[in-house]
């Protein structure tokens, strides 16, 4: 303890050197704790207590489309209190880089299980109702592509084709949607479900997933486990989980979350171990009088072994405080933001831990040979330098 | 009584490829306690790695060297830190302070190896900073002292364990003439009055005038002086 003094002294010698690896430790702490805390979410399985709406999905693959049948013998189940249902349409909105989801839904129940969603003008939900060709956007969509309610939006189908051969579907945007004023992560283009099924010259009377309400949340798990063995047996066998698991199973098809963050975690903390082993190699180069210095007052050389190891350490464990920190304070606003996509995640102390531990391991890694090096010093050598 | 060093048949000898360079032949030294001695001699002589044998920095070829009766050579590198840390004070010729810490904190350095609480060690640096008249500079980093007074400093770290040696490398090598003499005096006090034995070498003749005893060296052996070549 007494020599943690001249440990934080010299780690301070050149401020802007120190302050600026001290940046990117804690920085690679930051990327390391949000994204094994999105990783672990990923791996938490499927949660579904306590939660009022659960998604229903075809247990093999999201691909796959459910019968419309199912609608009835869902909501025969105790406990479920509406359902609605979205569509996976694909298409392209004059050129593929314009990419948005197109979901065909049925108007009321949908706004109805997603109260947080207000509409504008008013009448927007009747007209979505009544009108066929009637379509609502995130109101972010229609900034970003400049629409205006009344506008006639042509989308061409990638995988829909119409009943008369073609695939070009026009809808009207008869009003916007937002969520506390707010555009949504993941914006959504919605158009009639009916309009949809009528036109279609297949993959007529599905949906890609049943979205339920529940008046018992508690309860959510076991009308999970309900509905999946209602149609276990099925042709058309069912997954059923919260909203944030559904997220999370969406994103997962962009590959293995786990092996993703594994490999960028590698890769930045590689760059980590490289960038400050090499300026506490440089810090030792620089000094190596003093050390000697240190040893003629007679500091011992497993002390100064201690004493550059301790620097080391001292580097990686404030630089991870701080990217620790940083999570606690970024990771709830993030989780927030990237709910629509990844499903929400929670930074937890369990994850801090690991980092702290992770950054003691970098932290003796890194001071190792500098350290063996100042312990091999000889005085008289190391003075002449 | 016991010498406050004695150097017997002391050789040192360094490898320089397939090379053996002898820096040190056969040097037989005795100094009494509260002797202020001056090793002179040209630049090679040995009188640099000589100070350092007899500060426990380096271990001879052959021989042996006593401190107060010690045998430094049959010492291990743990026990010879824990000796210097205990019995001898260095003041080099570029003073050699940490350009991190204060003056204060500098003098304080050998006495993180003791037991004192940070009190008593502040206490003790006060102290030693008091004696080379820098008490008004504690908090200031070396490098908003001049050449002289970061040399007190060091004579400060030098003295705060009290150690009976000091070992000296041309203290004042790196300083003007006025300031020399300071430090010289300051050497003189300490010896005289503090009781400190000190062994200095130097260049400047003027310099080893202040010393109560002078030895000359040259290719390694000791050849004439006032001191108590044996």
């Amino acid at each position: 303890m007494k020599l943690f003094g001249l440990v934080w002294a010299n780690l301070f010698r050149k401020p802007t050197r120190t302050i600026l690896t001290l940046l990117s430790v804690a920085i690679a702490f930051l990327l390391f704790i949000l994204l094994r805390s999105i990783s672990a979410a990923f791996d938490s399985g499927l949660d579904v207590s306590a939660t009022e709406r659960l998604v229903v999905v075809a247990k093999y693959s999201q691909i796959d489309r459910l019968p419309f049948s199912q609608k009835q013998q869902i909501l025969s189940i105790e406990g479920v209190d509406g359902i609605t249902h979205t569509t996976w349409f694909g298409g392209i909105y004059q050129e593929p880089k314009n990419f948005f989801a197109k979901f065909p839904v049925d108007p009321l129940s949908y706004f109805d299980l997603h109260p947080e969603l207000t509409l504008v003008p008013s009448n927007a939900l009747q007209r979505f109702s009544q009108e066929r060709t009637a379509a609502v956007v995130d109101i972010g969509l229609a900034e970003e592509y400049g629409w205006s309610i009344g506008d006639v939006i042509p989308i061409i189908s990638d995988i829909y084709l119409r009943n008369d051969g073609s695939r070009a579907w026009e809808f009207e945007l008869v009003g916007t949607f937002s969520e506390n004023g707010e555009s949504q992560n993941f914006p959504l283009f919605l158009f009639h479900y009916e309009y949809f099924n009528e036109s279609v010259a297949f993959g007529r009377d599905q949906v890609s997933n049943w979205q339920l309400r529940l008046n018992q949340p508690d309860r959510a798990d076991e009308i999970a486990q309900l509905v999946d063995a209602l149609f276990e047996n099925s042709p058309d066998p069912t997954k059923t989980a919260s909203e944030d698991e559904f997220n999370r199973q969406f994103a997962r098809q962009l590959g293995d979350m786990g092996f993703i963050t594994t490999m960028i975690m590698s890769a930045v903390f590689f760059t980590i171990v490289l960038l400050t082993g090499n300026t506490m190699a440089q810090a030792l180069r620089e000094r190596i009088p003093e050390l000697a210095v240190l040893k003629t007052l007679g500091f011992t050389d497993q002390t100064i072994f201690l004493v550059v190891l301790g620097e080391a350490v001292l580097l990686c464990v404030v630089g991870a405080l701080l990217g620790i920190a940083g999570g606690f304070v970024i990771g709830p606003g993030l989780s927030a933001g990237l709910s629509g996509v990844f499903g929400s995640f929670e930074v937890v102390p369990v994850t801090a831990l690991e980092a702290l531990v992770c950054s003691l391991v970098i932290g003796v890694v890194i001071g190792l040979a500098p350290a063996i090096s100042a312990q091999r010093l000889t005085i008289v050598d190391a003075l002449r330098s | 009584m016991v010498a406050a060093v004695a150097c017997e048949k002391v050789e040192k000898q360094y490898t320089k490829g397939k090379e053996i360079v002898e820096v040190l032949a056969g040097i037989d030294l005795s100094i009494e306690h509260g002797e202020f001695l001056a090793l002179m001699g040209p630049s090679g002589s040995g009188k640099t790695t000589l100070l350092n044998l007899i500060g426990g920095l380096d271990q001879p070829s052959a021989g042996s060297i006593f401190v107060s009766g010690k045998n430094l050579t049959e010492m291990k590198a743990k026990a010879l830190a824990k000796w210097r840390s205990e019995n001898v004070g260095f003041v080099f010729q570029f003073y050699n302070l940490l350009p991190v810490l204060t003056a204060q904190r500098n003098v304080e350095l050998p006495l993180l190896l003791t037991n004192l609480s940070r009190k008593q060690r502040q206490k003790n640096a006060a102290t030693a900073l008091e004696i080379v008249g820098l008490q008004d500079r504690a908090k200031h980093k070396p490098s908003e002292l001049s050449g002289g007074q970061q040399q007190r400093v060091a004579i400060a770290r030098a003295i705060v364990a009290d150690p009976s040696l000091l070992v000296c490398d041309e203290p004042t090598g790196d300083l003007d003439r006025e300031t020399a003499d300071q430090i010289l005096g300051l050497l003189q006090t300490l010896n005289k009055d503090h009781g400190k034995t000190i062994i200095m070498v130097t260049h400047d003749p003027r310099a080893a005038d202040r010393a109560e005893h002078i030895l000359y060296m040259d290719k390694g052996k000791l050849v004439s002086g006032s001191g108590v070549a044996v």
